[in-house]
């Protein structure tokens, strides 16, 4: 259906910003602070598209091009997840592989962009970066392996369709690549302990640190696509494992209305559950991120061989 | 060369521990290899007018003194290439005074940037020239003097293997405010308020030493009441930036949970602080001839009921350092500053003592009232990120034992005397929260400075931070470097 496909499009850009507000937000009660508004990341977007756009004497055009690109990138994968119908028009297209494929293309753009302008400190994010991306995407292969063996497809719908069907009990290949997942995304959105997006650390950063030296709408839509990065991450731990609510191909409007209610409900959870975790951890040294994602891509693997050795697990 | 050095006035030494005598280029260059061979620490190296000063304790004995070498020609025999902590000291000496240091090992500018108005502008037009350092696939990565954060300016220039540091080269002096020249000839009062803005966060610490040096210039003892109240803001203060700095470290591995505890706890501080004091950083409290403000009995029991809250909200606090593994994780051998370089440099305060250097100028140079109380060196032997941690966590309880101690034995009476100037000269040593902070003044009769020396301890800890970062990796810099907090401000004066 073009109209869900249209709703859950403009859906994924617009509560992207508000995903981010909620998690700080939520930190910021933690740390005993009142915060601002979970609108405020709406606010610095508008602020930013209307500041003046700095670009370095010797950018290349792919410096200005990347942001356009990585936030286009970035916006299709997140927009592909089904977060209120399983039958949105590009469903057929969203395969897991092609998404993940997607969202690569985009950060191997944004290291170029880090690298473009020669400055040190672009260099050192686009060489963590990379650095991170290349141990995590083992990691995602494995997972998407281990997804597809459950639910016999790589297409996202198909998979969320599945686990949604009451058929599916409780499965530990199920529950092993869920933290597997959750892992994943935390590195992969640059959260703590593996990046910090609070820091004002120059030498600690990572994502921060590619993107330091952009500014105006360069850097909103840098923001937003990061925004919709961790929206990615956290619809698709939701449509994978928790795809109830998720209206069915031909729902009703009432049907629709409970699964947009359910999805922000979601969004609000994750946020809580994100905001908790990195309050209570500190952020590991650079050279302990393998260790990590190694211990996830360790946790898929596992889950693809339970699933090999039975169909019951 | 175990031989006293050669001061013939080891009984004028009792009443001041501090007196000061001219020596021959000869005495001059022994007390040089007495500071390499370690068995004498530099305390501070300073010029006014044509005349250069070296202020030396003797780690073993405990005594102390100042050495002074006439430079009318200009030259002086360099220390910094028999000792390397005076290397900079020198280049700040050239900078100000213009008198040489012959045969220093660095003659590159230090404070003097090329920028100061009425200087040569020279300088500014060739670019500073960092060490060099050769090898394969090194990079190199310029950071500051603008930061990203709000931090004070100074510049970092590491050189990197991968995410190795391999050299890092401090560069200095952008906050140089010329303290010591807007002193000369400042009456006392104004003096002293400059001595209080040097470094911003001991402010108090600062006062202190200010006022006690000009006190022995111009003997003058002042009542037991503010002596005992300059103990108890220094404490507070103490307090407050240890519980500062504990919370930012922990942020600096981006676990701000402890960052907002101990911002709370430090806030209570502050405000009890404004509240008695009338301001929240005791800036100004403390005068030559005593403080400016006495406290009364309600403001006695509100320090007794903060000192209960710390101990129902600090072991809490700690308990939440101590078990955080992901924490304990990046604090533990990380930047570690080996014992010797700290015994070399003579590393005050929490730096030294977390590299197990025993020095506490509150039991090296006991005044009162502090020969009165009793209190314990915290000293760690790891010198890591961790141990400079765990310093300031027991000092801050010996503190909160201190205020304790401090207020059971208040004594009665005035708070302050004035000041009758005099021709004199003085010095103090004071332990301010980074460590012993130096102050040397000449005071004339007419109620002016004639001339001011103060030194951070900031001075012989940048140093060390160069040498501790070395092996580790970029992303912990700003980890060391926080659990260091050197002062910007205070080094460059």
């Amino acid at each position: 259906m073009l109209v869900m496909q249209i709703a859950q499009t403009v859906l994924a850009v617009a509560v992207a910003p508000l995903l981010t507000g909620m998690v700080r937000k939520v930190k910021a009660r933690l740390q005993y602070r009142t915060g601002p508004s979970v609108f405020q990341p709406y606010r610095d977007l508008s602020r930013l598209f209307t500041k003046e756009t700095v670009v370095a004497h010797n950018a290349s055009w792919l410096f200005c091009a990347a942001p356009t690109f990585v936030f286009a990138a970035t916006w299709v994968a997140a927009a592909q997840v089904p977060t209120i119908s399983f039958d949105v028009a590009l469903s057929p297209a969203a395969e897991l592989i092609a998404l993940f494929g997607i969202l690569t293309s985009a950060r191997f753009a944004l290291a170029l962009a880090g690298l473009d302008i020669g400055t040190s400190f672009g260099g050192i994010g686009s060489s963590r970066e990379v650095m991170i991306a290349s141990i995590a995407e083992p990691a995602i292969l494995m997972l998407i392996f281990v997804l597809a063996l459950v639910a016999g497809s790589t297409r996202l719908t198909d998979i969320a369709f599945f686990v949604a069907s009451p058929s599916v009990g409780l499965r530990i290949s199920l529950l092993l690549a869920f933290v597997g997942l959750a892992m994943i995304a935390i590195a992969e959105s640059g959260r703590i302990p593996v990046d910090n997006p609070a820091t004002h650390l120059e030498l600690t950063m990572v994502h921060e640190a590619m993107v330091l030296e952009y500014s105006g709408r360069h850097l909103a839509l840098i923001e937003l696509a990061a925004a919709l990065k961790l929206l990615f991450y956290v619809s698709l731990i939701s449509a994978v494992f928790v795809p109830w609510g998720i209206a069915p191909s031909g729902g009703t409007f009432v049907q629709y209305i409970i699964a947009m209610t359910l999805y922000l409900f979601k969004l609000a959870v994750a946020a809580a559950t994100l905001a908790f975790f990195e309050i209570s951890i500190a952020k590991m040294r650079v050279f302990r991120v393998p260790h990590f994602i190694g211990a996830a891509l360790m946790l898929v693997l596992l889950a693809a061989l339970l699933r090999l050795v039975s169909q019951s697990f | 060369m175990s031989e006293p050095i050669d001061i013939p006035t080891a009984d004028a030494m009792r009443t001041h521990p501090w007196l000061r005598v001219m020596v021959s280029r000869e005495v001059w260059e022994r007390v040089g290899h007495r500071l390499a061979e370690g068995t004498l620490t530099l305390v501070s190296h300073w010029a006014d007018g044509a005349t250069v000063h070296t202020a030396w304790r003797d780690p073993h004995s405990g005594d102390t003194g100042i050495i002074s070498l006439d430079a009318t020609n200009g030259f002086f025999p360099s220390l910094g290439g028999m000792h390397s902590p005076a290397i900079r000291l020198e280049r700040a000496i050239r900078d100000l005074t213009g008198l040489i240091p012959e045969g220093a090992p660095d003659p590159r500018p230090w404070l003097d940037h090329g920028r100061w108005p009425g200087k040569s502008k020279a300088a500014a037009s060739q670019p500073y020239a960092f060490l060099a350092v050769e090898g394969e696939s090194l990079h190199q990565i310029p950071v500051g003097p603008v930061h990203a954060g709000i931090i004070e300016p100074g510049h970092f220039r590491f050189t990197c293997s991968g995410e190795t540091i391999v050299r890092l080269e401090t560069r200095l002096g952008y906050t140089h405010k010329g303290v010591a020249a807007l002193m000369t000839g400042a009456p006392l009062a104004q003096a002293s308020k400059l001595a209080g803005r040097v470094s911003g966060d001991s402010t108090v610490a600062y006062a202190i030493a200010f006022a006690q040096a000009t006190e022995v210039a111009c003997a003058c003892e002042i009542p037991p009441r503010a002596v005992h109240l300059r103990a108890l803001m220094l404490e507070l203060e103490r307090i407050a930036n240890h519980l500062g700095d504990i919370g930012a470290i922990c942020n600096d591995a981006a676990f701000s949970l402890m960052l907002t505890n101990c911002a709370i706890l430090r806030e209570r501080v502050l405000r009890l602080a404004g509240q008695m004091f009338g301001h929240r950083l005791m800036m100004d409290c403390v005068r030559p001839g005593g403080v400016a403000t006495d406290i009364g009995p309600k403001d006695i029991k509100q320090i007794g009921k903060l000192i209960a809250h710390f101990y129902r909200r600090f072991p809490a606090i700690k308990a939440l350092y101590e078990d955080t593994a992901s924490l304990q994780d990046r604090t533990v051998r990380t930047g570690v500053l080996r014992y010797h370089l700290a015994e070399q440099f003579g590393a005050g305060g929490f730096i030294g003592r977390a590299s197990s250097r025993n020095f506490d100028a509150r039991k090296a140079l006991p005044s009162p009232p502090y020969d009165k109380l009793k209190f314990d060196i915290a000293l760690m032997f790891r010198g890591d990120v961790d141990a400079r941690i765990r310093v300031r966590i027991a000092e801050i309880e010996q503190s909160l034992s201190l205020v304790k101690q401090l207020l059971a034995g208040l004594p009665g009476g005035d708070i302050i005397v004035p000041v009758a100037a005099q021709d004199g000269e003085g010095a103090a040593l004071v332990e301010g929260f980074r460590g012993d902070i130096f102050a040397w003044l000449r005071t004339s009769k007419d109620g002016t400075v004639s001339s001011c020396h103060l030194r951070d301890p900031s001075c012989f800890q940048w140093p060390l931070l160069e040498a501790a970062v070395e092996n580790n990796i970029v992303a912990d810099f700003p980890l060391i470097n926080k659990s260091f907090n050197c002062s910007y401000s205070g080094h460059d004066n």
